[in-house]
Order: structure tokens, then C-alpha cells, then sequence
């Protein structure tokens, strides 16, 4: 590790806790319906809005219809997708001709399966690509269905985590707040500001913005090749900020059209973190106890620096197998050393080590690297915090409503240590909660562990429709246990709602189109659901005042305890798995075992 | 009941270590439980705990694979069968656990209902007539007559008549009580026996409703509901137990995709996946959770205490105010003489005499402290006075006044009014600065006691309620446990004020009346407190079923009695505090053993699945940090830890884990030390010693 790889960690870590406050009391302020400095200028958008949605601003909602809301909103917003996808051919903004009989040579078809996958995965806040962007979308598709997607989506999840807040901030009471004025707030007070601000700013550093056809380029060998063009920089900007991570391009945020220099990498990595860290504030704000969001922040942070340091140390030590062929891994003036493959020489170990943990962690998905060729023990950091359940920081929204799960389970584990009926906040962690929130585990646990155990032994016919290259495990690139990580990662990823690769499997045959399709669903809105159905029993609850035979949710002992409870439910879920992926791969790769990239005996 | 808890303990507030009457192992218990768990080991009775029904269908599974391999000769055939064989030691053991906790509460019913036997009854069948009826074919409003020597047929009131009861039949207690028509002390339980004189009873309850019946179902455990909190932690260990079935079921695919890829490795078989599983699921905490909850009530029997549910115990630990009657409780019962002050112009001394001689024959506490005080200051030893040279003049509701009449002198002593009427009547006069006196006295929280001779006012006797030694730290203990306690006293708010800020306690209730307390209790419960209190007469009944625990005295009436969830068999109202101290315990234990058992499960990890996989990635061998001996000892000494363990821990589960009172962050950190640091740590050498064993005797 050296010195500047640190101070850029160190910096980035101070830049989120220093943002955390102003954006979260901001927040809390646009989500209480409080005047902020932008009413001005977006209030009178915010009520064309309603008006011509016929939302009645306030009126609410009991957990029931507001996961009815959102679950309504979704589908028709899947439909809208898909009808995008599918008709692209018979849209304007379409200078490369997708879907049409001219496009060029190479050009994925949506198939149905696959603008099923994208569909959902962009409504998801998923954002699991499948097909390669510049060859396969037309802009109005990217701009208007998935752009569109990225800014939705994300306020949907902010949504849910609002009314998980205020149940635990109100009593006696039944409603939760109103989804679609929470959804229209959060778009038009958070995202739209903050996208727009940062897609200027990421056009200053190099980022794209047009509507050109692909320019075609002699190389330097002689040969030809088509650079992508297209509107980037609109679409860049919330796709961090909303921890969608859906790439314009194929190569993610390792393309120089995508994230040109140093600096667009370092506010992209900020962007990321942001929403969600500033969510944290926002929850203690709104219960009334800003010391229960600093706890939640203070246990995120300490998962996300233990994190990113196994990953850039392991990056930085590099494969020994390569140094048994007497290769430099040392890190020196003029070379990174360590493990620089699909890494970015504009980027570096450092940088690449902590966007990658970054969008791990948050439910982003965006990739600056390529995970795939990350060493076992990177890769099986980056694994399993997406296995955590997105929680260390998290999606906007999910990663917050994702930790007060597993702070209600904690509590109830711990608090019961103290000889009393758990509480959080004020509020008794009883039946009801504690079998909502086991069914939401029980889900993420069944929709990873199932898919991969049906995807490492299900075989297909060879050349037939559901996976032409045969078994599912056929798909992958690597034989060996790299192989079975390959397929891990792509349903935990999915289950998570990550959205990112761990590359190397290729995913676009309608069983992987299907079968992720649906983990993306159900790790979604199963989990979703159970969680509305706590705040619902948590709203009506009375919040008992605290006293000292009361557990204290704020401080280290419990930010420990909060710790111990999302790594211990991980690990015991999920060891026996990654064992067999990249741990095992670990334990050979010191050994000198190599596997071929050969496909399977059967 | 077998004993009853010392003096010691009566006033001891908070127990440092709750009382512990039945040894743990018993023989005839033992005995008992042994038999129990294994008649446990049907479907059925295991269907009720999801944990170890899996257990028992692993252990099933794994005895017909045996049964399997004994018949064609496969390989392995002895490790698969001691596997089979502990995974069903491990349901016995669970079973013990809760057979040991049951057997406890059915040696105490058999006691009880040894008393119950077929006793008859005389019925009054109107007017004066009577019949002699079986206690069996008594109802609710009938008319019985028990006459010295008989046992009462069953629950009721006295309507007639006033008898020293034995009663020590429910209470343990051998000296008898009295019952008496009317009032707060009219309350007779079925078994227990009339000593001396005859009452009338009212009986109040049908044949298999009475109290004794309630007794006897209650320590059987017959009519055990699961709790709230034990539900919820059920629905959680449940619901551990499916992730588990799920990490450990799709191991088999992913194994199929290893051994392929690693050409010719080998895929794990069926026991050894079910004993991962067994291994993992939390089988401690799921053995263990029944016992717990049983051993929780036989608690608080043990202190005299009968808890109608499991629910009330539970609630207990939840207590975040505590109602406490002053007299009895927070002070001594009586008040005492602690000072003398003399009116202006008398000698301490003259004052301290006259005192004396007026309480010679007052034999009430507070006429013997004075005596006490008098000897102590000024060196007065008490005198025998006959009757002939002295006259004593008895205390009565209407004079207030109590004295003595001795050679001419006219000595009286009382409340400071009926005292000063008496000097005025003899031709003295009250100065003002004595009223004056009298007044701070009551504004300390005291009583004044006004002494006269004659026409002669001699000064005051400061009477004081004397707070228990030792109340204002327990009530501090109470306090970092984050529990108020709440003075309920009749007397006037200056007094009350008084003895409040003295005892410590943290809010008073003064000149309460029943409907005052009610409103109390009703008002924290608004405030999402959960309030606890004692009470005796009928008039309490309201409010004791109104608090979440509201504990009844033995000696109160039926009504109190119906309307608590606790009835203190001792009538001994400090237990209040004894009980949220059970509560608590209750609830720790539970989660100690859960976050124990959780923590087991990293060791076992470490154990299992570098063994599970020695045929297809020897490489995995790495994780064997214990370096255990083989994958199959590997395998069967997880498996005898896990029921090991068990065993191992039914002696915290039936005792409860240590309690102090101590804030909840530092209960929490104590017991996350021991019980989470400790379950993470324990089961690596517990494992690694049985392996050398395992290997040392060749079972695998």
C-alpha cells in the first residue's frame, strides 16, 4: 500500500463524514415537508406534479397501501420499459439503427428475455446489464426509459426507508406518509439538483454529452475502429447518485467517455456514498435521536474501511504465482505493482480498490475495474459485501432500511442480555417484527443459495433456447472454483440489487435473463414488503422513554453489537458457499494451482 | 415449600444472589427426567420445537442410512452410526432439559396435592340446618361451617365468626394466621386447617377452579402458554434454523460443481451434511429454551411467590416503575421515639421520666421505643409498677391519649390536640411555641407525641418513621437499572415529602386512596411505562389488575387476590422487587444462550467444512485450525460438542445466568464478554480435546 493510495482513501472518507450532515439535514427537512432554500425554484414543479398526477399532498397512507403504491408503480414502470426496449427500432434519437434492419454488425437483439432482464433491472434499482450499451440501446432509450429508471428507482428506495423512519418515529398511528409525495420529493428536491450539478461537473472533466453517430477511428496499427458516442454525462451523474450503476457503455465507469480522469473517479466514488451516508443523519433527525444515525454511520464506516483495506492489501500483494516467474509486484515510482489486471492505469490499485469496495457495498454496481480479475481474497471481499445485504452504506434507501433490519435483530438478540423486552428506538422488538424481518433473511439467503445451486448444476440442451452453450456452469469463463464464484456473484449481485459483474459469465441467454430477472424481483420487493409490514406493526406502537435498564442504541458497545450481528448473519449464511468459491481459490492460487479455462466434463 | 427465605433476605431488597431452595439435582428428578426424555423423543411432542424436530428427522434420516449400509455393507457403516446415535443423544439431552425443569414443578404438585385429599364438609342448608356433603360437590355460594381441627373444603371468605388458620400448607409458614369476618383479612384457602375457634365460609370457587387446583396445574407446567418473548425468540431461532437447512442444502449442488471441475472429487454424503446442519442450527438455545422458561416460574415458587403465567414473570423484567407501599416496605412497620424536647422550663430529663412512666403499659411499638429511648439517653431503666399504686389509663380511639395514675401524679401522653385539651381542662395553658414545635416535627415527617402532667405541659416525643437500613442504595440499584420506585403512603403530603427525600425513592403518592393509584398506574402506562405493584384489600383490586404485574399478598382478600397475576404467599410486599429481579434473569438467560449458541457456529465451521471437502479441495485444509485428527473425527467430535453442550449448560438454563443489578450497558457488555466472546472462543478446545479422544480410542 503506499502513502498516496492511502491519503486518497483517507480523504475520501473524510469528504463523506463532512458531507453527511448538511445533505441529511437537508433531507430530513425536504422529507418533512419543511421549506428548503430550493421551494423557490422546485416547489412549483413539485405541485404541477401533483396536479397532474391527482396526488393529494396529504393524505396518507397506511403500510399496506403504500407498498401497494409502490409496487403498482413499479409494474407500470416495467411495462413502460419494456415497450421502450422492444419498439427502439420504430423511435427517433436512433442514429446507429438498433432494432431496426440497419443496425450494425455485432448489435445485441433485445430479445424478449433481455428487455425483460433490463426492464426489471432498471425499475429495481438494479441496474444488472446483460447486454453491452452501445450495442444494443439507442439514446431515447438510455435517456428516456433508463434515465429515467435511475432517477425513480433510486427515490423509490429513499421511499420505503422513509416510512421504515417514521414508524419508528411515530406512535399510535397508522399511516406511514404518502408514496407518491415522498417519490416526487425525493426526485425533485434530491436527485434532479444534485444530478444536474453533477453532470456538469463530470462534463467538465471530459465526460460526453451528444447525439452524434459513432465516429469511426484509423488506429495506430492501421485498422479501423468505431468510438461510441452519445448523451453520457446526463446520465452518469444519477447513476451514482442513485447507486444505480447501469452503464452507458459496456466498460462502466472504466470507460474514459464514462470517468476520463482521476478526479471524475474520485467525485464518482463520492457520489455513491453520499445519499446514503446523508440518510443515516436524516433517520436521527426525523426520530428525534440524531446519535442513532451517527451509530448506524459509525458501524457502515467501520465495515467499509475494514473493507477497503483487505481489498487494496490484497491487490497490492498481487498474484504470487507471478512472482514465482520472478515478475515485480512491488509498488515503485514507475509502476503500481501488485495486481493491475482489468485495472485502469489512469486509476491505479488504490483508486480501483476502493471504487470497487464503494459500489460493493452501496448497491451500486458501477465498476471502474473488473472485478473478475480481482485476486480470490479482493474478489471475495467485494462477494460478500454485496452477501452482507447491501447495508454497509447501501443503496439510497435500501442500504438504511437494509441496517435497521438487522438493528431490530441485533437488538432483539442483545437487548434480551439486559432482562428486558428489546427495543430500538423506543420501540418493542416483539412477534411480529422478528418474524418479518427473519422472512426478509430467509428470502435473500433462498434467492442467492437457490439460483446458484440450480445454476452450478442445471444442463440445458446445446444450441437449444433456455442456454445455448449447454449446462449453466458452461456460461462462465473460468473453470475450477473462480467459475462457481462467477455464478455466486451474478444472483448475489442480483438478489442485491448491485447490478455489477463479476464479469467473466456470460449472461445474456434467456435461462440467466430469466433466473436473474426474478432473484432481482424477489430480492427486491420480498424484502421490501416484510419491511413495510414491520413499520406497520412499529408505527402503531408506543415509543417508551428511555432509561438506563434500557439497551443505548447509540454508542460503541451497540455500534459493535450491529457490527457483529450483519457480519455473523452474513458469514454463517454464506461461509459454506464461499468456500468453495474464493477462499478455496485462495488457498490454491498460494499453492500454484491453476485451473484451465476449460468448460466442464460434461 | 420447602423453606422459606431467612430474615435476612425478607429485607434484603435486592437479592445479590436470588434464593435457590430445591437442589438442582435431585435424585427422585433425575429419575423422573430421565424417563421423560426419552418418552419425549414422539413426532409430536417434538413437532412443537422446529429446532430439534430436525434434529430428530436428521437423526431418523441418518439411522435408516446406517440401517442401509449394515444391510448391503457400504463403507463407513460405524461412523454413520455413532453419528445416528449422539444426533439422538442430542435430542435426549434437550429433552432432559426440559423433563429436569418439569420434574422440579411436578415434586412440588405432589406435595400440594397430598393435602388434598377427600375431605368433607359441613354445608348450612339454610336457617340452621346442616348436612354433611363431600368438599368435591361444593359450588360457589354455598355455606360451610369449619370448626377447630377441620380442614376448609374449599376457597372462600369468612362471613361469620373470627380462627386462627394454618395455613402453612400453601405458604410454608408454621405460625397461624387469623381470619376474621369482614374486612381485608377474610380470605380462607381450601386445605389449609382452622386451628382454633369456628368460622363461616362463603365458598368462592367451583370444584377444580380452587386456588390449590390453580396451584398444582400452575408448578406442573400443565397450563404453560408460551410467553410473548419466548414466541418471538422461537420465530427466530426458526427461522436460523431455514437459512441452515438452506446454506446446507444447496451445499450439495455446489459440491457436485466442485468435484466436476476438480475432475474426481468427492461429493460430501447425506450425514455428513446433516451433521453440518445439526451442527449449525441453534440446537443450545432451541434444547434449552423450554427448561428456561419452566425453571423462570419455579423461580419465583421457589420464592413463595406464585405467578399465574409465565407472561407475568416475563413482564416482571420489563418494570420500568415500581409502586411501593411505605409501611412494611420502604420503613419499618411502626414508628419510633427518637427525640425528646421538652416545652420551654422542663428538664430533658423530667420529660424522658414521664414519658417513660405514662408507656409503662403501653405494649404498642412505639410505646416500647420510648421506653428503648428514654433507658438509652438518660439511663431510665423501666420500673415495676403494680396495680395497686398505679392506675393506668388505656389508649382509645376517642381520647387519643394513654397514661398512668401514680401516687396523684396524673401522666398523659398523645396526640398533641387531645393532650392540650387535657391540660386546659386542668387549668394549664398551651404556649404557642409548642404548637410551633409540634409543627416542624410534622413538616420532618415525624409524629409529635405531646407529654403532660396535670395541668403541666412537659414537651414533645418526636416519633419517627424509621426507613429500612440499606433502602436508599437499593432504591439507587433500582435507579442504574432505570427503575423509578413510587411511595404510595396515606399519610399527608408534608410527611410523605419528608420520608421520600429520605428513603431515596423517586416520586410519592401521598394520601392515596385506591382510585388515586389507579390513576397513577394508568397515567404511567399512558407514558408507555410498565408498572408493577403489591396489594392486599379489595379495594386494591382494581389497580393490581390494572399494573402490569401487580402482585397480591397471601393475607389480603380474594378479590386482591383474582385481580393480581402474582399472589406472595409470605405477604411480603419487598418481594416486588425480588420478582422484576426473576424477570430480568429470565429474559437474559434466554438471550446468553441464544447469542452462545450462535457463536458456537464458528468453530463448528472451522471444523466441518475443510472435513467435508478433504476429498475435493485438500486445500481447504487450511481452515483446519485445529488440526483435527481426520475428517471423519473432525466430523462425529462438532457433532458430540453440539450435544455435549447441551447437557453441559441445563444447570445455567434451571439456575439462570449471574444477575446484578447494573445499567443495561454494562449487563450488556458483561454478558456479550461471556457469553458472545465466550461462544466464539469454548467450542474450539471443546472440539479439538474431543477429537484427541475420539482418535485416542480409534472411533474414527
Amino acid at each position: 500500500m503506499t502513502p498516496l493510495g492511502l491519503l486518497n482513501i483517507a480523504v475520501f472518507f473524510l469528504v463523506i463524514l463532512a458531507l453527511t450532515k448538511p445533505l441529511g439535514a437537508f433531507m430530513a427537512e425536504v422529507f418533512q415537508g419543511e421549506r428548503t432554500f430550493l421551494h423557490p425554484l422546485l416547489r412549483p414543479l413539485e405541485r404541477l406534479i401533483y396536479r397532474a398526477c391527482g396526488v393529494r399532498e396529504n393524505s396518507e397512507q397506511r403500510w399496506t397501501q403504500y407498498a401497494a403504491s409502490l409496487v403498482a408503480f413499479s409494474l407500470v414502470c416495467f411495462l413502460f420499459v419494456y415497450a421502450f426496449e422492444r419498439l427502439q427500432g420504430l423511435l427517433p434519437l436512433n442514429p446507429m439503427g438498433f432494432g431496426t434492419g440497419h443496425a450494425p454488425g455485432g448489435a445485441t437483439r433485445m430479445t424478449p428475455d433481455l428487455a425483460f432482464n433490463t426492464a426489471v433491472s432498471f425499475v429495481t434499482n438494479t441496474n444488472w446489464q446483460a447486454y453491452a450499451g452501445e450495442a444494443t440501446l439507442s439514446y431515447l432509450v438510455q435517456m428516456a426509459a433508463l434515465a429515467v429508471e435511475n432517477f425513480v428507482s433510486a427515490a423509490a428506495g429513499v421511499a420505503v426507508a422513509l416510512a421504515l423512519v417514521r414508524g419508528l418515529a411515530r406512535q399510535q398511528s397508522k399511516t406511514l406518509g404518502n408514496f407518491w409525495v415522498d417519490l416526487t420529493r425525493g426526485v425533485v428536491y434530491v436527485f434532479l439538483p444534485l444530478a444536474f450539478v453533477g453532470a456538469l461537473v463530470l462534463g467538465s472533466q471530459g465526460v460526453i454529452q451528444n447525439f452524434r453517430q459513432y465516429t469511426r477511428a484509423a488506429t495506430l496499427q492501421g485498422s479501423t475502429d468505431v468510438i461510441p458516442q452519445g448523451p453520457v454525462a446526463s446520465q452518469e451523474a444519477i447513476k451514482m447518485l442513485g447507486t444505480n450503476g447501469g452503464g452507458f457503455f459496456n466498460a462502466n465507469s472504466a470507460h474514459p467517455f464514462e470517468n476520463p480522469t482521476p478526479l471524475s473517479n474520485f467525485i464518482e466514488t463520492l457520489m455513491i456514498f453520499a445519499v446514503p451516508a446523508g440518510l443515516t443523519y436524516t433517520f436521527g433527525k426525523m426520530i428525534g435521536d440524531t446519535r442513532q444515525g451517527w451509530a448506524l454511520l459509525a458501524a457502515m464506516s467501520v465495515l467499509f474501511l475494514f473493507a477497503v483495506f483487505v481489498v487494496y492489501g490484497a491487490e497490492q500483494r498481487g498474484n504470487p504465482i507471478l512472482t514465482r516467474l520472478g515478475i515485480e509486484r512491488s509498488a515503485t515510482a514507475r509502476q503500481p505493482g501488485g495486481n493491475m489486471e482489468g485495472k485502469e492505469l489512469r486509476f491505479g490499485i488504490a483508486d480501483s480498490a476502493l471504487f470497487a469496495t464503494v459500489t460493493t457495498d452501496a448497491s451500486c454496481g458501477a465498476v471502474s475495474s473488473m472485478h473478475d480479475s480481482y485476486t480470490p481474497l479482493g474478489g471475495l471481499v467485494l462477494l460478500f459485501n454485496i452477501e452482507l445485504g447491501e447495508v454497509v452504506f447501501g443503496g439510497v434507501g435500501s442500504g438504511l432500511y437494509g441496517m435497521l433490519l438487522f438493528a431490530m435483530i441485533g437488538v432483539f438478540i442483545a437487548g434480551l442480555m439486559v432482562g428486558r423486552t428489546p427495543e430500538y428506538v423506543g420501540k418493542k422488538i416483539e412477534q411480529k417484527e422478528v418474524k418479518m424481518a427473519m422472512l426478509a433473511l430467509i428470502i435473500m439467503a433462498a434467492n442467492i443459495l437457490m439460483f446458484t445451486g440450480v445454476s452450478s448444476v442445471a444442463r440445458f440442451s446445446k444450441r437449444g433456447y433456455w442456454n445455448p452453450p449447454g449446462a449453466a456452469a458452461e456460461n462462465t469463463a473460468n473453470a475450477g472454483p473462480h467459475g462457481f464464484t462467477e455464478i455466486l456473484y451474478a444472483y448475489s449481485s442480483a438478489n442485491g440489487n448491485n447490478g455489477s459483474a463479476f464479469a467473466g459469465i456470460d449472461a445474456n441467454t434467456p435461462w440467466y435473463n430469466v433466473s436473474t430477472g426474478f432473484a432481482i424481483l424477489i430480492g427486491r420487493f420480498l424484502f421490501i414488503i416484510p419491511l413495510l409490514a414491520v413499520a406497520g406493526t412499529l408505527v402503531a406502537k408506543r415509543r417508551i422513554p428511555s432509561t438506563s435498564g434500557t439497551l443505548p442504541t447509540h454508542g460503541a458497545l451497540f455500534v459493535g453489537v450491529l457490527i457483529g450481528t450483519v457480519v455473523i448473519v452474513g458469514a454463517l449464511t454464506f461461509f459454506p458457499a464461499l468456500s468453495l468459491g474464493p477462499i478455496v481459490e485462495h488457498f490454491l492460487m498460494v499453492q500454484g494451482k491453476l485451473f484451465p479455462a476449460v468448460a466442464l466434463p460434461w | 415449600m420447602s423453606t422459606l427465605p431467612s430474615v435476612e433476605q425478607e429485607t434484603e431488597l435486592i437479592p445479590k444472589r436470588l434464593a435457590r431452595a430445591r437442589p438442582l439435582f435431585d435424585h427422585e428428578i433425575l429419575r423422573r427426567a430421565a424417563r421423560q426424555s426419552v418418552l419425549k423423543l414422539r413426532p409430536a411432542v417434538q413437532l412443537k420445537n422446529p429446532v430439534m424436530f430436525v434434529v430428530e428427522v436428521g437423526a431418523a434420516l441418518t439411522t435408516l442410512l446406517a440401517a442401509g449400509r449394515a444391510w448391503n455393507g457400504g463403507p463407513g457403516l460405524s461412523f454413520v452410526i455413532q453419528i445416528a446415535l449422539w444426533l439422538w443423544f442430542t435430542v435426549v439431552f434437550a429433552n432432559f432439559a426440559e423433563a429436569m425443569a418439569e420434574a422440579r414443578g411436578k415434586a412440588q404438585a405432589d406435595t400440594l396435592r397430598k393435602t388434598k385429599s377427600d375431605s368433607t364438609a359441613t354445608r348450612v342448608t339454610g336457617g340452621c340446618r346442616c348436612e354433611v356433603v363431600p368438599a368435591s360437590k361444593l359450588r360457589a355460594g354455598d355455606i360451610v361451617i369449619c370448626e377447630a381441627g377441620s380442614l376448609i373444603p374449599g376457597d372462600g371468605d369468612v362471613v361469620e365468626g373470627i380462627a386462627t388458620v394454618d395455613e402453612s400448607v400453601i405458604t410454608g409458614e408454621s405460625a397461624p394466621v387469623i381470619r376474621e369476618s369482614g374486612g381485608d383479612r377474610s380470605a380462607v384457602t381450601g386445605g389449609t386447617k382452622v386451628l382454633s375457634d369456628c368460622i363461616r365460609v362463603r365458598i368462592t370457587s367451583n370444584p377444580g377452579e380452587t386456588f390449590l387446583d390453580r396451584m398444582i396445574a400452575l408448578v406442573e407446567g400443565a397450563e404453560r402458554q408460551k410467553t410473548p418473548n419466548e414466541i418471538a425468540l422461537n420465530i427466530l431461532i426458526a427461522g436460523l434454523t431455514l437459512i441452515f437447512l438452506l446454506a446446507v442444502i444447496t451445499l450439495h449442488p455446489f459440491s457436485i460443481y466442485a468435484a466436476a471441475s476438480v475432475r474426481g472429487g468427492r461429493i460430501p454424503g447425506i450425514a455428513v451434511l446433516i451433521s453440518l446442519l445439526v451442527c449449525l442450527i441453534p440446537t443450545t438455545i432451541g434444547g434449552l429454551l423450554s427448561a428456561i422458561g419452566i425453571a423462570g416460574m419455579d423461580r419465583v415458587m421457589q420464592h413463595n411467590v406464585l405467578a399465574m403465567s409465565g407472561k407475568a414473570v416475563e413482564a416482571a423484567g420489563d418494570v420500568n416503575t415500581l409502586l411501593l407501599d411505605k409501611t412494611g416496605t420502604i420503613t419499618l412497620g411502626n414508628r419510633q421515639a427518637v427525640e425528646f424536647l421538652p416545652a420551654s422550663g422542663v428538664a430533658d430529663r423530667d420529660l424522658a421520666d414521664a414519658a417513660q412512666l405514662s408507656s409503662l403499659a403501653d405494649e404498642t411499638p412505639e410505646g416500647r421505643s420510648i421506653m428503648v429511648l428514654a433507658k438509652e439517653k438518660y439511663n431510665l431503666r423501666g420500673r415495676e409498677l403494680s396495680q395497686q399504686e398505679a392506675r393506668f389509663i388505656p389508649f382509645s380511639a376517642y381520647t387519643r391519649m394513654s397514661g398512668v395514675d401514680l401516687d396523684g401524679r396524673r401522666l398523659r401522653k398523645g396526640a398533641t390536640e387531645a393532650v392540650g385539651e387535657f391540660v386546659k381542662e386542668n387549668g394549664g395553658r398551651v404556649p404557642p411555641d409548642f404548637m410551633e414545635m409540634a409543627d416542624r416535627i410534622s413538616r420532618s415527617g415525624g409524629t409529635p407525641l405531646a407529654v403532660a402532667e396535670g395541668s403541666r405541659l412537659l414537651g414533645l416525643v418526636h416519633l419517627k418513621d424509621i426507613v429500612k437500613g440499606g433502602m436508599r442504595e437499593r432504591l439507587a440499584h433500582l435507579r442504574t437499572m432505570g427503575i423509578r420506585s413510587v411511595m404510595i403512603t396515606g399519610d399527608n403530603p408534608l410527611t410523605a415529602a419528608a420520608i421520600a427525600n429520605e428513603a431515596g425513592v423517586d416520586d410519592f403518592l401521598a394520601q392515596a386512596t385506591p382510585q388515586d393509584k389507579l390513576e397513577y398506574i394508568r397515567n404511567e402506562q399512558a407514558e408507555g411505562r410498565r408498572v408493577a405493584m403489591t396489594g392486599d384489600g379489595t379495594n386494591d383490586a382494581p389497580a393490581l389488575a390494572q399494573a402490569d404485574v401487580g402482585v397480591a399478598m397471601n393475607s389480603g382478600t380474594m378479590a386482591a387476590k383474582e385481580a393480581g397475576n402474582m399472589v406472595d404467599l409470605d405477604s411480603n410486599p419487598t418481594k416486588l422487587v425480588e420478582i422484576v429481579a426473576i424477570g430480568k434473569q429470565l429474559l437474559m438467560t434466554r438471550g446468553a444462550l441464544t447469542t452462545f449458541s450462535i457463536a458456537n457456529d464458528i468453530a463448528k465451521y472451522f471444523a466441518i467444512i475443510p472435513a467435508m471437502f478433504a476429498g475435493t479441495y485438500p486445500a481447504l485444509n487450511h481452515l483446519n485450525i485445529m488440526h483435527l485428527h481426520s475428517p471423519q473425527s473432525a466430523v462425529l467430535s462438532a457433532v458430540i460438542f453440539n450435544a455435549l453442550i447441551i447437557v453441559a449448560l441445563v444447570p445455567l438454563a434451571l439456575r439462570g445466568v449471574r444477575y446484578r443489578p447494573q445499567t443495561a450497558a454494562s449487563l450488556l457488555r458483561r454478558n456479550l464478554l461471556i457469553y458472545g466472546l465466550g461462544g466464539i472462543i469454548a467450542p474450539f478446545p471443546g472440539i479439538w480435546i474431543i477429537d484427541r479422544l475420539v482418535a485416542f480410542i480409534h472411533l474414527a
